[in-house]
């Protein structure tokens, strides 16, 4: 167990350290002068000079790149080129938005994708197994930014034409602020990512459940003579859920980084909308610490995923 | 494994043949059943619509008298400056610029379609490649390759794609090279994952002993046994592939602006869609029928190829 996580924290480590060295590379052999766009258009060279020193842009790369390592470490992560405010003041201040709109969703996604995955496998090729494939194939389909614009069309615009407005079109009210005004905020941005992603989990779920109901101790459970609610849900769901669980770390793990297109469609300045912004304004320091801290994420999930199949199913053996 | 429903043995039946008996291959016996499947028809027939509107989008410009970057600002747009909807001369309406938007949607279909196509070409056959060489020689290689793939996918990939394009400025071939680059390896993890598998097989030893090179082995006896669940997923990289380039082009990070392409419209139509429909509606609409047509026909291919494995099986 502890060779294992080991493993894992090294490998983590390691994509983090990639990650980091990809963006400095990227940012770095590629021609573009943040010194030039602070100081502005109209700079002297001398300007321009005491900037890019100031900066440390002067110094030899690979002295740059250990001077970034070693501030990272120590939780720093620089000051934007943009508003010179901390970087990881701003990641931060972000960060609830992101937070509140992933989980948020995932509540959303989970009820709804178990949910139709159930049903569907409970009654295969039946009607409803039916209206779910298409409820899955659509949600695959979708682009995230389509059913965000169909939601503010039909749930914001056509109801506000109408003389109802239940939903604003955009925008973040911190849930410590004003609680109902977090959730209508935040409604149409966690059906958006539901939609999209719930398709999965029930597609998850579905197959999973199918095969789970095809063994035998399922057949021992119902010539027990349990009901068949009873059948489904102790004995066949709670062993069919294992990769629905691994999904959704992996999903999790995904947006926390930052869920740029949902974000940037109904306007909530999170990380992806910081992301967003720091790459359009060149940010090197943002864009790094977002990235990073995306990574992070994602990495943190996998591990944790790792740990819950052990948890989940004693099975599991980790070598 | 699997659960086998009633239907089952019928529909095995079914695609059996009614006349003379003769040997079947299973490709051919996929195809049989593909062929009766409506679902596989309709999705393909789609397909095809939009790959013939992608070649003749300058035909669809020439009968109609529109070019797809005109700009019609007397006809096109009306007096208040907004984009006028479906008529006979502008059958789906213009956009904001007074642009045929069924001419920008004709455009667009080359974009998506190009994109979708090309770097799912260029993904299925650097992870073919890739899962091959690491699952067939093991060891150090495998070890090294293998921890790429999981690096690879564990990028946070849009960020990344959104962090390059704004570097490179955005062009087609980064677009494409973004989405390959970051789809690749999903299909690579799980060649290796059967070649690792296969390799242990007698029939690979046989080709072995009679001097086989690792080569030889990797493409001609093992790729076979591998291709059913590579095309099933590369049939489902291609609506991944639209997906991620209308993305990037409505977050203004795809394919250059004048250039006609369905995101680049739906992002335009955001400041329109209170006042012109038409403008989000058609490319929406085309974008989403093609990303469910090839979604409905990757769930038709896998079917077909390995009929046990879905009891969704359309029966």
């Amino acid at each position: 167990m502890l060779r294992f996580l080991a493993h894992r924290l090294l490998l983590g480590l390691l994509v983090l350290w990639i990650v980091s060295v990809a963006v400095f590379v990227l940012f770095f052999v590629t021609p573009h002068d943040p010194a030039r766009l602070i100081a502005g258009r109209l700079a002297t060279p001398q300007t321009v000079a005491l900037v890019n020193h100031r900066l440390g842009l002067d110094r030899p790369l690979l002295e740059q790149y250990g001077g970034f390592v070693w501030r990272v470490l120590h939780g720093d992560l620089g000051y934007s080129y943009y508003s010179s405010a901390p970087v990881r003041q701003l990641l931060l201040s972000r960060l609830p938005v992101t937070v509140s709109l992933s989980l948020g969703a995932a509540v959303l996604w989970l009820v709804a994708g178990v949910g139709v995955g159930v049903a569907a496998a409970r009654r295969p090729r039946s009607l409803t197994d039916r209206a779910g494939t298409v409820f899955v194939l659509t949600g695959l389909s979708m682009p995230t930014f389509l059913v965000g614009l169909l939601l503010i069309y039909f749930l914001f615009f056509r109801l506000h034409l109408a003389g109802i407005d239940l939903f604003p079109a955009g925008g973040y009210v911190p849930l410590t602020q004003d609680p109902a005004g977090w959730v209508q905020h935040l409604l149409l941005p966690w059906i958006t990512l539901a939609v999209v992603i719930a398709a999965t989990y029930s597609r998850l779920t579905r197959s999973s459940l199918l095969e789970v109901l095809g063994q035998d101790y399922i057949r021992t459970a119902r010539s027990k003579g349990l009901s068949e609610s009873r059948v489904v849900y102790r004995h066949g769901l709670r062993s069919a859920l294992t990769p629905v669980v691994t999904q959704l770390g992996i999903d999790l793990g995904g947006l926390l980084g930052g869920v740029i297109v949902t974000e940037q469609v109904f306007g909530l300045p999170g990380l992806g909308q910081l992301a967003w912004q720091s790459v359009t304004n060149q940010d090197l320091p943002v864009i790094i610490g977002t990235v990073l801290v995306a990574s992070l994420f994602i990495v943190v999930a996998n591990i944790l995923v790792d740990l819950s199949y052990a948890v989940l199913d004693p099975r599991v053996r980790l070598a | 494994m699997t659960v086998t429903a009633p239907g089952q043995a019928a529909t095995g039946a079914a695609a059996a043949p009614t006349g003379a008996i003769q040997g079947r291959g299973p490709w051919r016996l996929a195809w049989d059943r593909l062929r009766r499947d409506p679902a596989a028809i309709g999705s393909a027939t789609v397909i095809v619509l939009f790959a013939v509107t992608a070649v003749a989008a300058p035909a669809v410009a020439h009968a109609v008298g529109h070019g797809p970057g005109d700009q019609y600002t007397d006809l096109g747009l009306t007096t208040a400056g907004l984009p006028v909807g479906p008529s006979r001369r502008f059958l789906l309406g213009t956009d904001n610029l007074g642009r045929d938007l069924l001419v920008r949607v004709a455009y667009g279909a080359r974009i998506s379609l190009l994109v979708g196509v090309a770097a799912t070409l260029l993904a299925t056959v650097a992870g073919v490649v890739v899962g091959l060489v690491a699952g067939y020689f093991g060891g150090m290689v495998d070890l090294v390759l293998a921890r790429f793939m999981d690096v690879v996918l564990s990028f946070p990939y849009l960020l990344f794609a959104i962090a390059l394009v704004s570097v490179h400025g955005p062009s087609l071939a980064i677009t494409i090279g973004v989405i390959a680059f970051f789809s690749w390896a999903a299909i690579g993890r799980i060649v290796r994952g059967q070649t690792l598998s296969i390799r242990e097989q007698e029939y690979i030893e046989a080709s072995w002993s009679v001097g086989s090179g690792p080569v030889r082995v990797m493409f001609v006896e093992i790729l076979p046994n591998l291709l059913a669940p590579v095309i099933v997923l590369a049939t489902l990289l291609v609506p991944t592939a639209i997906v991620f380039e209308a993305t990037l082009s409505f977050l203004g990070l795809g394919v250059a602006p004048p250039t006609a392409t369905w995101g680049g419209m739906l992002s335009d139509s955001l400041a329109f869609y209170q006042v012109a429909w038409w403008f989000p509606l058609f490319p929406g609409l085309a974008l989403l029928a093609v990303t469910l047509a090839f979604n409905l026909l990757g769930d038709s291919v896998r079917d077909a190829l390995d009929p046990g494995g879905r009891p969704a099986a359309s029966g």
